[in-house]
């Protein structure tokens, strides 16, 4: 039964957001052929468009919880269950389970897009009433065609007769606690676009496009971004540690696929800034909204999909592969649409000098546009490419020469941006405040140079640059009073400093990291970096839902205390499946990553070990950068708050 | 007026921008756009040497010899038109064997050998054999 109310409420849901989309766009219709109309038909009409939205995110979010009681109950009559799961598993992987898979997860989706909108209903009070009612009728739509695609192509509520008495189980990669919490985080990240761009809708299609509307979709921007911030750190330190092969980024398409909505955002981000501040940069922040929206579908549907993980998705599932690409060209396209058929009506916002915050933002905007570009570029082609048969790949060689250098300009722009005044600067007065932050970078070039000579260039100009960057993003703090300092500026500062973080961590890794591979027998001392690591037995270990066997290695720093590492090869049988398990030594200075390989019959187990000098400053700042990004949020959202009161005061004397 | 120029700059710019953007991948392309080589490939493209390239296919039966230093192994890979000797000194994959998929990321020599730096086998047991050569793109990513 359960099952089945779960599909009823999708139905529901479903029905509520069609009524919200009609209600809006009639409501909207009548409000913008007259502004004045305060008939008793048209407030109904755009009054009921709120509590719609509140319930239909009530009613996805019910579909979603009866989605996981199933999975928590492990009722193997319901065939996705049956499919992903297993009846054996910890119950963190069965809840986690609902969401790891294709149906599930695309419930999920629609259930954080449904709650979104029920959020902007019930919290958006300061923008005209058709900006509103339409941002939600956009939000309507976008929630139909998933809705639609759901109920007619992945139900995932889907009953199996005769029901098995086991489930097939999820693949081991996935159960990880990481796993589970780093789709929600992502798609958190995904919908926040997905509202910011109902708002840029909204806005293009009430005539209303100005900071009024840059500062409410603002929050959902930061927040959105904060989301995919995270959700990208956690996701490279997961395939760091449980891949097992030592890397931080491999330019997957499906890791691309999460980073190509960032950049985007981030774009978006920072022009929302311009347009919400200074009211410039007007039809260039809803082109970037377009954009961002664009790419996080396209996100969601190269994932989700299938036509990443096999090109030949389509003829497996022709309906459901159909429907998506159906669903992006109408989405994507009618977004086009609107923005060429309303860009004419959009006011031309303040002008700036070249030489100022806007003209860096600017450049920002245009260096991550190409960055995007460049990755859009390399993740699509192979698949247009299979489309015309032939087979082919584009790996991480393409995407370091092509993108590696703008990233490194763009963080020159990235010191210097903050640095420059409003509206007009000098390019002497912004030499000058370059020179401390010049100089942090000759020095640490200098240092590196002399004491490890044989560095290669990139990852050399990336230690430079951070060091700059490092001390260019701290700049704007120097001389104010701190405790007074808003609260946004500090984020700014933050998320620079957490972008020069990471820099140095990925600079560091790639210039110093030092590895060991062998065959190891018991006793043998092997070295690795300053670590003297000696494999001291072998012994099998068994878990909730799979065996292992684990190598006992002793490593040793000098005069320091030993550190025990145990890194073990798991077995799982639901499904069969062997998986290794890293183990990892964190120190202030760096990691020590050990991996087990095979057992030969000679006695030797193979070993690889890395030292890894401040790998850990690259996922530090990540989270620096997501923690700015939410002192901005808090920052602004207290600002607006006290905004308000302060005219809600006045409006009453 | 001073508005409009601004904005026909910035839209200029725009342009310029998405034109670099596809100018710089397009040239970097060009390099790598044979980035994935099937053993037949190299019979009708002649050898890439000197880049990093993926070299996918089968592994073929009886074929992988392990070798005394425990760490390497040496192994053909065939795609039942041609046929490549790879070495590889490292830790193979948990699901790299007889008779299944592998990308292998490295380059080839001018004996037409290939060394590889890094092995990617297919994380599904159910797997299809050679017509499907585009299955072999498939890494070991598998983010869900």
């Amino acid at each position: 039964m359960i099952a089945e109310a779960g599909l009823a409420a999708l139905w529901l849901a479903a029905a509520l957001a069609a009524m919200q989309f009609v209600l809006a766009a009639i409501g909207v219709r009548r409000v913008l052929a007259a502004p004045d109309d305060e008939s008793a038909l048209t407030t109904d009409l755009i009054g009921a468009v709120r509590p719609v939205a509140i319930v239909q995110g009530a009613l996805a979010a019910l579909a979603m919880a009866l989605l996981i009681a199933v999975f928590l109950r492990s009722d193997m009559s319901v065939l996705l269950v049956a499919e992903n799961s297993h009846s054996e598993k910890p119950w963190l992987y069965k809840f986690a389970g609902a969401w790891g898979n294709h149906e599930g997860s695309m419930l999920l989706w629609v259930t954080i897009l449904g709650l979104a909108g029920g959020a902007v209903a019930i919290f958006e009070r300061s923008l005209a009433r058709a900006t509103v009612t339409a941002t939600l009728g956009a939000q309507a739509l976008i929630a139909l065609g998933f809705y639609a695609f759901l109920l007619f192509a992945s139900n995932p509520f889907a009953r199996i007769d005769p029901a098995p008495a086991d489930g097939q189980g999820l693949n081991p990669l996935l159960q990880d606690p990481g796993l589970a919490f780093h789709p929600p985080t992502l798609y958190i990240g995904y919908v926040g676009i997905s509202v910011a761009f109902s708002f840029a809708v909204g806005a293009l299609v009430a005539r209303d496009v100005g900071p009024a509307f840059a500062r409410a979709m603002r929050p959902w921007v930061l927040g959105a971004w904060i989301f995919l911030t995270l959700g990208i750190t956690a996701g490279s330190y997961w395939a760091y540690y449980e891949l097992g092969w030592g890397g931080w980024w491999f330019w997957d398409p499906v890791e691309n696929a999460s980073l190509m909505p960032w950049l985007a955002a981030t774009a978006l981000l920072h022009s929302v800034t311009v347009l919400a501040t200074r009211d410039g940069l007007r039809a260039w922040t809803v082109m970037l909204a377009v954009v961002a929206f664009s790419m996080s579908m396209i996100g969601t549907f190269l994932v989700r999909s299938g036509i990443l993980t096999s090109v030949h998705a389509f003829a497996v599932d022709p309906t459901r592969g159909s429907f998506i690409l159906v669903l992006l060209v109408l989405y994507i396209g009618g977004a086009l649409a609107l923005f060429a058929t309303r860009v004419g009506t959009v006011r031309a916002g303040n002008t700036f000098d070249l030489v100022s915050r806007e003209g860096a933002l600017v450049a920002n905007n245009l260096l991550l546009s190409v960055i995007l570009g460049v990755v859009l570029i390399g993740t699509l082609y192979p698949i247009v490419a299979a489309g015309f048969g032939v087979q082919l790949s584009v790996g991480p060689p393409f995407f370091d020469k092509a993108a590696g250098p703008v990233a490194l300009l763009l963080v020159v722009v990235m010191a210097a941006g903050p640095l420059l005044r409003w509206r007009r600067d000098g390019w002497r007065a912004l030499a000058a405040r370059l020179a401390v932050p010049a100089a942090a970078c000759a020095i640490v070039l200098a240092a590196v140079l002399v004491v490890a000579g044989g560095v290669s260039l990139l990852p050399l100009l990336g230690l430079a640059l951070a060091a700059g960057l490092g001390v260019a993003s701290v700049a704007p703090l120097w001389g104010r009073n701190l405790i007074r300092t808003p609260l946004f500026t500090w984020g700014m500062v933050v998320a620079h400093l957490g972008i020069a973080v990471s820099l140095a961590g990925m600079a560091s890794e790639s210039a110093f990291t030092k590895q060991t591979l062998v065959a190891a027998r018991v006793g043998e001392p092997q070295q690795v970096g300053p670590y003297t690591v000696t494999l001291t037995g072998i012994s099998p270990v068994i878990g909730p839902n799979w065996s292992a066997l684990e190598a006992h290695l002793t490593a040793r720093r000098g005069d320091s205390p030993a550190i025990t590492l145990r890194p073990q090869s798991r077995f799982f049988t639901n499904p069969v499946t062997v998986t290794s398990e890293s183990a990892i030594a964190t120190r202030w200075d760096g990691q020590l990553y050990t991996v087990l390989g095979q057992i030969d019959g000679a006695g030797r187990v193979q070993l690889r070990l890395w030292w890894k000098p401040f790998v850990t400053l690259i996922w530090l700042g990540g989270a620096l950068v997501a923690l700015g990004g939410a002192l901005s949020l808090i920052g602004r959202l207290l600002r607006e708050r006290r905004a308000r009161h302060r005219a809600e005061a006045e409006a009453w004397t | 007026m001073k508005a409009k120029q601004q904005r026909m700059i910035l839209a200029g710019l725009g342009l310029a921008a998405v034109a670099a953007a596809a100018l710089l991948a397009l040239s970097a392309l060009k390099d790598q756009a044979s980035f994935f080589y099937a053993p037949g490939d190299v019979r009708r493209q002649g050898l890439p040497l000197g880049r990093a390239v993926r070299l996918g296919g089968m592994v073929e039966a009886g074929s992988i010899k392990r070798q005394a230093d425990g760490v390497s192994i040496h192994f053909v890979v065939g795609d039942g038109v041609a046929r490549v000797p790879v070495s590889f000194r490292g830790i193979a994959p948990d699901l790299f064997r007889e008779k299944s998929g592998v990308v292998a990321e490295g380059s080839f020599n001018p004996d037409g050998s290939f060394t590889a730096t890094n092995l990617l086998a297919k994380h599904d047991e159910k797997y299809m054999p050679p017509q499907m050569a585009g299955k072999m793109h498939e890494t070991t990513t598998l983010k869900e």
